[in-house]
């Protein structure tokens, strides 16, 4: 008689051999609330909370692919992806359809991709690699040679202009570069530096660039512009108080004060409804995430793996900092969104894209060090 | 890092490094944490107060304005409900096209443009504004067959003021018009700004603007939730308005309507008052106008026209017209000799005709003199010379100082307008008042010889009727003197209670009742046997009265005929009249611009307003002229 029952076991094991049960849970915790903010942040108009269920689904069975790859493999895409991105980026310059005054488009005919989202993943890739292949010679020059590499597509999408996105690459850069042991002396100087050239460049700017700067750091000074937004949003947190107003009942989100507010703004929703409470134990699930990330970069055996498991967790506290600071009102608004919670696809398929490599770095650290 | 490659350090290094990120994130974290403490803790309040505000509107609901009603409770002001086509404009979408496609369908025009215009500056966007108002029953239904083609356009129901009687007592009764920057400024001195949100129309004349506070109401409100783009989505609470207080009037409305037709085409005014409480009973200022061109904004053409009418129908002679009393004030002035100890009835003069004083002759009208006369005949006869004589002997101070007793030369107070300043003052001369009226000391003296002609009244005197009516309407109640008004009581909407209107004299002169009587006895003298007699030929009560004529033109010792000189410069005529003599019910005082003699033309409206307010009827063969009788009319 066949055992049944045993080769099911078997294939259901070999089918979650390479699943991080506490990564996935932690994620799907965040996903959870999510949904369920989507679902308040929609429900009196165009109710995309099946969509992005849909879009979770697709992007957790990406995940499952990627967390079966081995790192080596994953070495092996790092030039390849770079080099298109980075082709994308100069066609995008040269080819790419303005949206709202910014170029970040490219058509393909049939669709248009946004090249500067295949960067989040392929920056830290490409660096990661490059540290492991000169991992027994680093010298200074190649701490240069890793900051042209992030500084050729930082500039690229900051050009387009997008912030947001070229904050997150160019940050995602760095995070591999410091965790490669860029010295802190660089680190503390360049900190020193940027703080000295900041009057000057400002004395260099004109007035309308001023201008443009000071509404980013305080939207009040243009309440019927950005600032708008942004003091709404603010008004949303402060009247949640510190239990919110119940599921469904935020009245700045349900009388459509708050913008964009099932994507960069969903924080907004979610925390009018849920309250101090809600932001507090939403944090906390962002920490666990970034904690059992940084577990996993501790425990990674390579070099490549290591650094590419430590930008990746930094990435996803990038992302949630900046997204809760801005809709919070200590950052500037730059357009984040905020990660497993934002509606949205394509950032989905990236976040889950990096999920997946931590996985795959975690399942497979015994079969590298055997 | 280094010449040599050392696994180990590197990942020690790299665990540090990923030590030190991990107490940042916390440290960011914690930072985050407490961004949201303060705002959702600390700052609660405030945020929570904010988004009530985004999220409620208030939407005033106009009370309904009082209604005025005369003494017998005809309806003199009211509202009335009518349709008006309204537009939302947050729901309308172009605001241009919506109204050029609506003037496809219902006449719009250039004025109902600008008023939307306007209105729509003034108001919230989620609030409907009219576009047309007044609409006809055919212009509603057509309307309503298109309307699927109009979003955010809707007829509505509007109240709106009306004056059932149109022109009548329209000086009285006042109107309403649109609030203007400067009643903006009223209404803010008085701090009623909240209690006028939404409303679009105050009183700006008469008991409309007197009593405007009490018209007004309580302005209620609704509470609606709306969204971001401003539209109500649902109400949430609502407080009703309560409507404005009502007036009732001491006037009587068919006593008014009785009195403007006498006057029909001729300017002037009547004034009728009890004299035992000081109710007016007709306060008639003509020409008159219709109030209700001006409820939903007057057009230019009706403005220019009532402005640039030579008979001046806006002004309301009855509390702005100064005139001078001419020989209505000689009563006054005999009282004044009496009361003063400078006469005794019995105290006869010899009239020649004139009387000189320095080396200039002062004319009797009756050529040749009166001959001799006393204080009766002075008064049924209207004697010059008499007063010549005696307002020199009492001096203008005396004159000045018993006169502004009877509440001559002084805002009587009577409730039209916003305030005092909406009467006039008249002039009382006297000497302080030469000396503040001019400028250069020569005109600022005061001449014995400006005194003579005083005692006629003339010179400087000049009063309005509605002092003219107090002053008689104070003889006739023996010397108790009434504030002059015209509600008798306010009608509390949310009590029920009826607020009586100045149930008390003001003043009490104190004369003694054997002068009173001698000029009561005269003044029924003048309709029995003197220069009213005609106009009060079979009257079944006894009428005291005294006509008046006073110059417009001064004739320079020519002899005075109506017929040659222009209208415009034609004497005034005057009558001041109460009764019954003995009990009086009503005291009045008539006014006829260029009307020549006071007995021609001012004594028989007397006579058919106290007719009709005595009998309940006109007079038989109302007073036509008759040459036999003007001959003693002349000697006024």
């Amino acid at each position: 008689m066949i055992d049944v029952a045993g080769s099911l076991r078997r294939a259901w094991q070999q089918l979650i051999a390479h699943i991080d049960f506490p990564l996935l849970l932690i994620t799907l915790a965040i996903m959870a609330v999510g949904l369920a903010t989507v679902n308040s942040a929609t429900i009196d108009s165009s109710h995309r909370m099946m969509s992005q269920a849909g879009n979770m689904g697709l992007a957790m069975v990406i995940m499952w692919f990627v967390s079966r790859l081995p790192p080596q493999k994953l070495m092996s895409f790092a030039i390849p992806l770079y080099v298109l991105g980075v082709v994308l980026l100069i066609a995008v310059f040269l080819f790419g359809i303005k949206v709202n005054g910014a170029r970040r488009w490219l058509p393909l005919g049939f669709t248009r991709i946004q090249p500067s989202e295949i960067m989040k993943i392929a920056m830290p890739l490409m660096l990661a690699w490059y540290f492991q292949k000169y991992e027994a010679t680093l010298k200074m020059k190649h701490y240069l040679v890793a900051a042209l590499l992030l500084f050729v597509p930082f500039a690229l999408i900051a050009k387009q202009p997008d912030l947001g996105t070229a904050l997150l690459v160019g940050s995602a850069g760095f995070y591999v570069i410091f965790f490669a042991g860029l010295p802190w002396k660089i680190i503390v100087g360049m900190i020193a530096a940027a703080a000295a050239a900041a009057p000057l460049l400002w004395g260099m700017m004109h007035d309308y660039q001023q201008k443009r700067i000071l509404t980013l750091i305080d939207p009040t000074t243009d309440p019927l512009g950005t600032g708008y937004h942004i003091i709404q949003s603010i008004i949303a947190i402060g009247s949640g108080g510190a239990i919110g107003k119940g599921y469904l009942n935020g009245t700045q989100t349900h009388l459509e004060f708050i913008p964009e507010k099932h994507t960069d703004f969903i924080f907004a929703v979610y925390s009018e409804e849920w309250g101090l409470l809600g932001n507090a134990t939403l944090v906390f699930l962002y920490t666990l995430l970034i904690g059992r990330g940084m577990i996993i970069a501790s425990g990674a055996p390579t070099l490549f793996s290591r650094l590419l498991a430590g930008a990746i967790t930094l990435g996803f506290f990038t992302y949630a900092f900046i997204n809760m600071g801005m809709v919070s009102g200590i950052l500037p608004v730059v357009g984040v969104p905020l990660p497993f919670m934002s509606y949205g696809g394509t950032a989905l398929v990236i976040l889950f894209l990096g999920i997946g490599i931590l996985m795959s770095i975690h399942t497979h650290r015994m079969l590298v060090k055997k | 890092m280094g010449n040599f490659h050392n696994p180990e350090a590197d990942l020690d290094r790299f665990r540090f490094r990923l030590g030190f990120a991990a107490v940042f994130v916390l440290f960011a974290f914690c930072l985050l944490l407490g961004r949201f403490f303060w705002l959702q803790v600390i700052q609660h309040d405030f945020y929570q107060t904010r988004a009530e505000d985004n999220r409620i509107a208030l939407i005033p609901i106009v009370p309904n304005r009082g209604v005025i009603t005369d003494r017998n409770g005809v309806v003199l002001a009211h509202n009335y409900s009518a349709f008006t086509l309204e537009i939302t404009p947050s729901r309308a979408g172009d605001l241009e096209e919506t109204i050029t496609a609506l003037s496809e369908v219902i006449d719009i025009q250039a004025k109902d443009r600008k008023r939307f215009k306007r209105l729509m500056d003034e108001a919230k966007n989620f609030e409907s504004i009219p576009i047309r108002t007044r609409l006809s029953d055919a212009e509603v239904a057509m309307f309503a067959a298109q309307r699927y083609r109009f979003p955010g356009v809707e007829v509505k129901a509007r109240l709106f003021r009306q004056y059932p009687l149109n022109n009548v007592a329209s000086h009285a009764i006042g109107y309403i018009g649109r609030i203007t920057d400067r009643d903006l400024k009223w209404i803010e001195e008085a701090e009623k700004q909240a209690n006028y949100k939404g409303t679009d129309h105050i009183g700006k004349n008469g008991l409309e603007q007197h009593y405007e506070f009490e018209l007004h109401g309580e302005t209620g409100y609704e509470e609606v939730e709306i969204d971001a783009g401003g539209r109500a989505l649902r109400s949430l609470k609502r407080i009703p308005p309560v409507s404005g207080n009502n007036l009732s009037l001491t006037l009587d409305a068919k006593l008014q309507e009785i009195t403007e037709l006498a006057f029909g085409d001729r300017k002037g005014s009547l004034v009728a008052i009890e004299p035992s409480t000081g109710g007016i009973l007709a306060l008639v200022s003509n020409p008159t106008y219709d109030p209700n061109l001006f409820v939903d904004g007057i057009t230019p053409d009706n403005w220019k026209e009532l402005n640039d009418h030579p008979s001046k129908p806006m002004i309301n002679r009855a509390i702005n017209g100064a005139y001078p009393p001419g020989s209505t004030f000689k009563p006054f002035m005999a009282l004044a000799a009496l009361e003063m100890g400078k006469r005794t009835p019995g105290q006869a003069i010899s009239d020649p005709g004139y009387f000189n004083f320095g080396n200039h002759q002062f004319r009797d009208d009756k050529k040749g003199g009166h001959g001799m006369v006393d204080m009766y005949k002075s008064i049924v006869h209207s004697c010059d010379t008499y007063y010549y004589i005696l307002a020199n002997d009492m001096g203008i101070d005396n004159i000045a100082k018993f006169m502004g007793s009877f509440g001559f030369g002084q805002r009587t107070g009577i409730d039209l307008g916003k305030d005092d300043l909406s009467e006039s003052k008249g002039v009382l001369p006297s000497q302080e008042w030469k000396r503040q009226r001019f400028k250069k000391p020569e005109q600022q003296k005061w001449y014995a010889g400006e005194t003579i002609s005083i005692g006629i009244g003339q010179g400087y005197n000049a009063y309005t009727p509605i002092q003219l009516a107090q002053a008689t309407a104070t003889l006739a109640n023996n010397g108790v003197m009434f504030r002059p008004h015209l509600v008798r009581h306010i009608v509390d909407t949310k009590t029920g209670e009826k607020r009586l209107v100045e149930p008390k004299p003001i003043r009490d002169l104190q004369l003694k009742a054997q002068n009173i009587e001698v000029i009561r006895r005269a003044l029924v003298g003048v309709n029995k046997e003197g220069t009213g007699a005609r106009a009060f030929a079979g009257a079944p009560y006894e009428a005291a009265g005294k006509t008046g004529t006073a110059q417009v033109y001064s004739l320079k010792g020519a002899q005075y005929k109506e017929g040659a000189i222009k209208k415009e410069l034609r004497d005034h005529a005057l009558f001041i009249a109460y009764a019954p003599a003995d009990k009086p019910t009503i005291a009045l005082a008539v006014l006829v611009e260029n009307g020549g003699f006071g007995a021609q033309s001012a004594a028989p409206i007397a006579r058919m307003v106290m007719d009709y307010y005595l009998l309940g009827k006109l007079p038989a063969g109302a007073a036509k002229d008759d040459p036999a009788a003007i001959e003693e009319e002349h000697e006024e």
